[in-house]
């Protein structure tokens, strides 16, 4: 889509009523950078160069070399090229001429711009610089005149700021209307129809900055930033995914006061039977043995100890779910997602580690169905994964708590007053600290590093 | 009809109320032999005598408090503040003594005074010559304030309120004095409180504005005009009561309201206009409401461009109008 600006004769001084143009930098069909000087420019006062407040190529010079304009004239028109993706399917569409769709296109074009020549004759100010962002947006007044008068605002031309309907534009366009009507009694059918276009028009009248009726768009999200020089920031879109996290997220930790615990754990015997294993175990499962699977085993057992975990506060009481849905968080670029185990404590070590790698690989390749993440009673995080050693998980709302799982590292350790090297894990905890304390969720942390610690290697997978 | 100055108007109506009425007299600093610091009261000792025309102390709450006294009495003070600077060592007096005597006395007493305040600045006053104080009274039900911008109104109105049985606040604009000339008609005539006056007819903006300010309206709506701008300019008059009807009647013209006044814009008299017509005509309005007022800062700077920039003038009017106008 091609736009044609008017560059204007600026005002250079206080005083200044009027410039001559010295001499053209540019020519019709040179391409124009913003700030790129187009012409020189002298006055009593200054002498000048103008710089381009648009980039585009200069299509037509109007006021020559030597001539003298009053401010705010329009010396010349630049070219501008916007960047949108209708004229492109239009010119495919063009370009396969089997296609009715252009034909129609142009035919519905065609009648809309003679609407809109009839319903006003009035040079738009607005629409005339090209930026119509308030096209849309309709005062009481106007939106009030337009019920009385059975106007369909769309066809009215808009001459406020930034293309906006005004109040005069309505008045002018209902005087406009009657008066056509009262031409057309006379003249005929086709004039009265096309004289009032807004009786049956089934055409939506937008009222708010998104159509009801309209499907909402789906944003992309923007990686790379705007080349606009003297920018220095870029907007990337809300997605609907991101939207819902941060909803979610900020109920969770508006409503819910958290608490913080952190237990260390000695993994080291785990690391052993899990490296004894797994080589086994996907030769004969074809899926990974993973840690995840010893954690999730560790908590959905600690879980039964406690009930009160797997619980939700409901202001004047607590509900305690007898069935256990294990949430995991699973981080993907842009995304996180929440998959669930259904009835974990039902489950195996090996049961458990395919359905982890199952929704693991739905939730890389975006195939999570909505039972997919539907009914967890709480959630786990394997934060180590990405090689954090302390996090500060947010409950999973309106879950009672949540627990990640830190990396494992060797550490020197103390035991029995001798120095071991042991493989250290961190276990964090958040608690909703309306339904849990210290003390039991101590005791719940306690019981999972207990049965992360008791796995040894005569462990039974099945 | 002769064309007189604002000043001359006001002197001219206090002259005839002391003529027409014996208990009419003023009092206030310098107001006797000095003829009053702007010689608004210039010629009143000689006619009326020292018994009527009060040179006071520097005290205006003893002015208002004695004028209080001789209008519960049966008389009919015009108690002058030499600026309305000075007005607030007497604001408890006019706050809550004279605004309340009516209801606290269950309509036993009455209070019928006049308190002359000259406002507003743009006469290198600084900061305790210039101020605007309409809105530490406004909100004071009991009182009635008039703050005329025509010297005809200025007449009209002094008149009104001398006769008016209630205390009245009279808000002169003291760069008015010199700069504003009209037609004021010999004969005696009041111009009632509480009713604001179309200036002048437009269909594109609304105005609302009193006093000084609306000399730079008028000036900018006549440029405007030749643009293809036409300004509906209504002057309230009157700020306690406020002339509701007559203010919806000229934001309805065309929906687009600009309210100006030289007093700051936070809690000035623009957030009332500006309620009781988003409460009455919210359907009705085609722009956002916009008020273009005194700047909110403690004071009228002395210094020269300080002032200016407090100061409304043509230009600063001219653009907010437009900017409605062309919203």
């Amino acid at each position: 889509m091609k736009k044609m600006t008017e560059i204007v004769m600026p005002q250079l001084a206080e005083s200044l009523v009027s410039a001559t143009i010295d001499k053209w930098l540019k020519q019709p069909g040179d391409a124009i950078e913003m700030y790129e000087p187009i012409c020189e420019i002298l006055t009593d006062k200054v002498n000048a160069e103008l710089p381009s407040t648009i980039q585009g190529t200069l299509a037509k010079i109007l006021v020559g070399a030597g001539e003298t304009v009053p401010v705010g004239t329009p010396v010349c028109l630049i070219e501008e090229t916007e960047e949108a993706d209708e004229p492109q399917v239009a010119a495919t569409a063009n370009r396969s001429s089997a296609s009715p769709a252009p034909a129609a296109a142009n035919a519905s074009a065609s009648e809309r711009a003679a609407v809109r020549a009839q319903a006003s004759s009035r040079p738009s100010a607005g629409s005339a610089d090209g930026d119509d962002s308030m096209r849309h947006r309709f005062s009481p007044a106007v939106q009030q005149l337009a019920g009385q008068h059975n106007v369909n605002l769309t066809y009215v031309e808009g001459t406020g700021l930034g293309g906006r309907i005004t109040r005069k534009d309505v008045l002018a366009y209902v005087e406009a209307g009657s008066r056509n009507a009262g031409s057309s009694a006379s003249g005929g059918a086709s004039a009265a129809s096309a004289g009032m276009p807004n009786l049956n028009s089934r055409e939506p009248v937008r009222s708010t900055g998104l159509h009801l009726s309209e499907t909402p768009r789906i944003p992309k999200i923007e990686i790379e930033g705007q080349q606009l020089p003297g920018r220095s920031e870029y907007f990337i879109d809300v997605t609907p995914v991101r939207n819902a996290i941060a909803r979610n997220m900020r109920q969770s930790v508006t409503e819910i006061p958290h608490a913080w615990m952190m237990m260390e754990v000695d993994v080291t015997n785990l690391v052993s039977l899990r490296n004894k294993l797994k080589e086994d175990f996907m030769k004969r499962e074809g899926v990974n043995l993973t840690y995840m699977a010893f954690w999730v085993k560790a908590v959905v057992n600690a879980i039964k100890d406690f009930p009160i975990m797997n619980s939700v506060w409901a202001v004047d009481k607590i509900i305690v779910k007898r069935d256990i849905h294990i949430g995991l968080a699973v981080g993907t670029e842009d995304a996180v997602k929440v998959p669930v185990i259904k009835n974990a404590d039902q489950k195996n070590i090996a049961g458990l580690a395919r359905e982890i790698e199952d929704l693991a690989r739905k939730t890389r390749e975006g195939k999570l169905t909505l039972a997919d993440m539907e009914g967890g009673t709480f959630t786990v995080n394997n934060t180590g994964s990405f090689g954090s050693i302390l996090s500060y998980p947010i409950i999973n709302y309106p879950q009672a708590a949540i627990v990640t799982f830190e990396s494992i590292v060797k550490r020197p350790v103390v035991i029995n007053d001798m120095i071991a090297v042991r493989s250290m894990a961190n276990l964090c905890l958040s608690l909703d600290h309306r339904i849990l304390d210290g003390v039991i969720c101590g005791r719940f942390l306690q019981r999972v590093k207990e049965n992360l610690e008791g796995f040894t290697l005569d462990t039974k997978l099945y | 009809m002769p064309k007189m100055d604002y000043i001359d108007a006001i002197r001219l109506a206090m002259k005839e109320e002391m003529e027409r009425d014996e208990d009419v007299f003023v009092l206030g600093e310098d107001v006797g032999y000095k003829g009053g610091v702007f010689t608004t009261t210039k010629g009143l000792l000689d006619q009326f005598g020292e018994e009527r025309v009060l040179d006071t102390p520097l005290a205006e709450s003893a002015i208002v408090g004695t004028a209080i006294g001789a209008a519960m009495y049966g008389m009919r003070p015009i108690a002058e503040m030499q600026y309305s600077d000075f007005m607030f060592p007497a604001t408890n007096q006019i706050i809550s003594e004279a605004a309340k005597i009516r209801y606290r006395s269950n309509n036993d007493w009455n209070c019928p005074l006049v308190i002359r305040a000259p406002i507003g600045g743009g006469i290198f006053g600084g900061l305790y010559h210039s101020q605007c104080p309409e809105s530490v009274f406004f909100g004071t039900p009991g009182l009635k304030i008039v703050a005329p911008y025509t010297p005809y109104d200025a007449k009209g109105l002094l008149k009104a309120a001398v006769r008016d049985p209630d205390p009245v606040i009279y808000f002169e604009n003291k760069k008015c004095y010199k700069l504003v000339n009209g037609d004021v008609p010999e004969e005696d005539y009041t111009v009632p409180i509480g009713k604001a006056n179309v200036l002048r007819e437009g269909d594109d903006i609304t105005v609302i504005s009193y006093s000084l300010p609306l000399h730079f309206i008028m000036e900018a709506a006549a440029e405007l005009e030749e643009e293809g701008i036409t300004a509906h300019v209504l002057d309230l008059r009157s700020l306690q009561p406020l002339d509701k009807e007559g203010l919806l009647a000229a934001a309805r013209r065309t929906g687009k309201v600009l309210i100006v006044h030289e007093d700051n814009k936070f809690g000035g008299i623009g957030g009332e206009v500006s309620a009781i017509i988003a409460e009455e005509m919210l359907y009705e309005l085609d722009a956002p409401i916009m008020r273009l007022c005194g700047p909110d800062v403690p004071a009228m700077p002395i210094n020269p461009p300080g002032e200016k920039f407090f100061m409304l003038n043509k230009d600063k009017v001219k653009e907010a109008m437009k900017r409605l106008a062309v919203y």
